[in-house]
């Protein structure tokens, strides 16, 4: 399965951030938006993919682009995760139709039923503009959103 | 869909504005991304230093900061301590004690290490205090986010980034191969 590339619209949806809050992706319309999808929260490394968007959100800020991590957990666990790791963004439950989210974006391991590592960048107008899908194991890091978030 | 580039280089290339030790015309040049509170930058200090002292004056060795501040909150006064140690001639003294002290960077043990290293004591604290390397310390970050460090320890190789495993005999092997031109 690959990612939506860059130039399409991106898959609207609405999914949950908190037990009584959802985000809505048109919500961000005007802004850049930054999707994240990642397997799963609760990753043991120190300075994992989640930890270090949460230290470079500053610099997407520069170019007024909201963060939204994406996962199949549910929003206790994201809660909970989101508490343990100090973050300042909102984590997205794509938990019920588990993946239907990541599976509308070409993001989904239906053998492992978990979202793959794949990054999006979405233009003010809601057009995908990048697109990357890291191997599932390895961090992708941050300099390829901000690349993208530049040339926009 | 985009790819990375086959490896990450460093956006901001060695130089002048650097803690290097060893020679300038060394043939290989080893940066470290760290941050004094990640256990795993702690892990890597005395392989570091083994290999500092096997490869001698083939190799230099830059230490540049990154502080996951959310995850380790002593770590960002820790890597402006190390700076401010710096401005006095003491940084790579102030980055082994750290590393050695790993356990305790509270502000009060930062300044305890500036008195034991030698080092003007008020001029420290107050540098400390009003956050004086704090930008340094922020491009420094900068630098290693643009250049695809994903966490901490990340080295770069002659300005490649070193993706594999870092314990002493693979990144000594890596290290001769890059001064050999191989």
């Amino acid at each position: 399965m690959a990612p939506l590339a860059a130039g399409i619209v991106a898959p609207e949806f609405t999914l949950s951030s908190t037990p009584t809050h959802t985000v809505q992706l048109r919500d961000y319309r005007g802004r850049p938006v930054i999707l994240a999808f990642y397997p799963a929260d609760w990753s043991p490394v120190c300075g994992d993919q989640m930890a270090l968007y949460n230290e470079v959100l500053s610099e997407f800020q520069r170019y007024n682009a909201e963060l939204l991590g994406i996962s199949v957990d549910g929003v206790w666990s994201h809660a909970a995760f989101a508490k343990a790791r100090n973050l300042h963004f909102p984590l997205l439950a794509d938990f019920e139709p588990k993946g239907s989210v990541a599976h509308a974006y070409g993001a989904y391991r239906a053998g492992d039923g978990f979202a793959e590592r794949a990054l999006f960048v979405i233009d003010s107008q809601g057009v995908i503009r990048w697109s990357y899908l890291s191997p599932v194991g390895e961090n992708p890091g941050a300099d390829g959103i901000l690349r993208a978030l530049e040339a926009l | 869909m985009s790819r990375r580039d086959a490896a990450a280089t460093l956006t901001l290339p060695v130089g002048d504005r650097d803690h290097a030790q060893g020679p300038a015309a060394a043939p290989v040049t080893l940066v470290e991304y760290g941050d004094f509170e990640c256990p795993h930058c702690g892990r890597a200090y005395p392989i570091v230093k083994q290999i500092q002292q096997k490869m001698g004056s083939r190799l230099r060795f830059v230490f540049r900061n990154f502080p996951l501040r959310e995850s380790h909150p002593h770590a960002q006064h820790a890597a402006e301590a190390a700076e401010a140690a710096g401005a006095q001639g003491k940084f790579w003294e102030m980055h082994d004690r750290l590393f050695e002290r790993q356990f305790a960077l509270e502000d009060s043990s930062l300044v305890e290490y500036a008195g034991e290293l030698s080092i003007d004591v008020p001029r420290f604290q107050a540098e400390l205090l009003q956050g004086t390397y704090e930008p340094r310390v922020r491009e420094d970050f900068r630098s290693g986010v643009t250049s695809g460090v994903n966490g901490t320890p990340t080295f770069f190789i002659n300005g490649v980034r070193y993706d594999a495993d870092w314990d002493a005999a693979p990144l000594l092997v890596a290290l001769q191969q890059a001064a050999q031109g191989t």
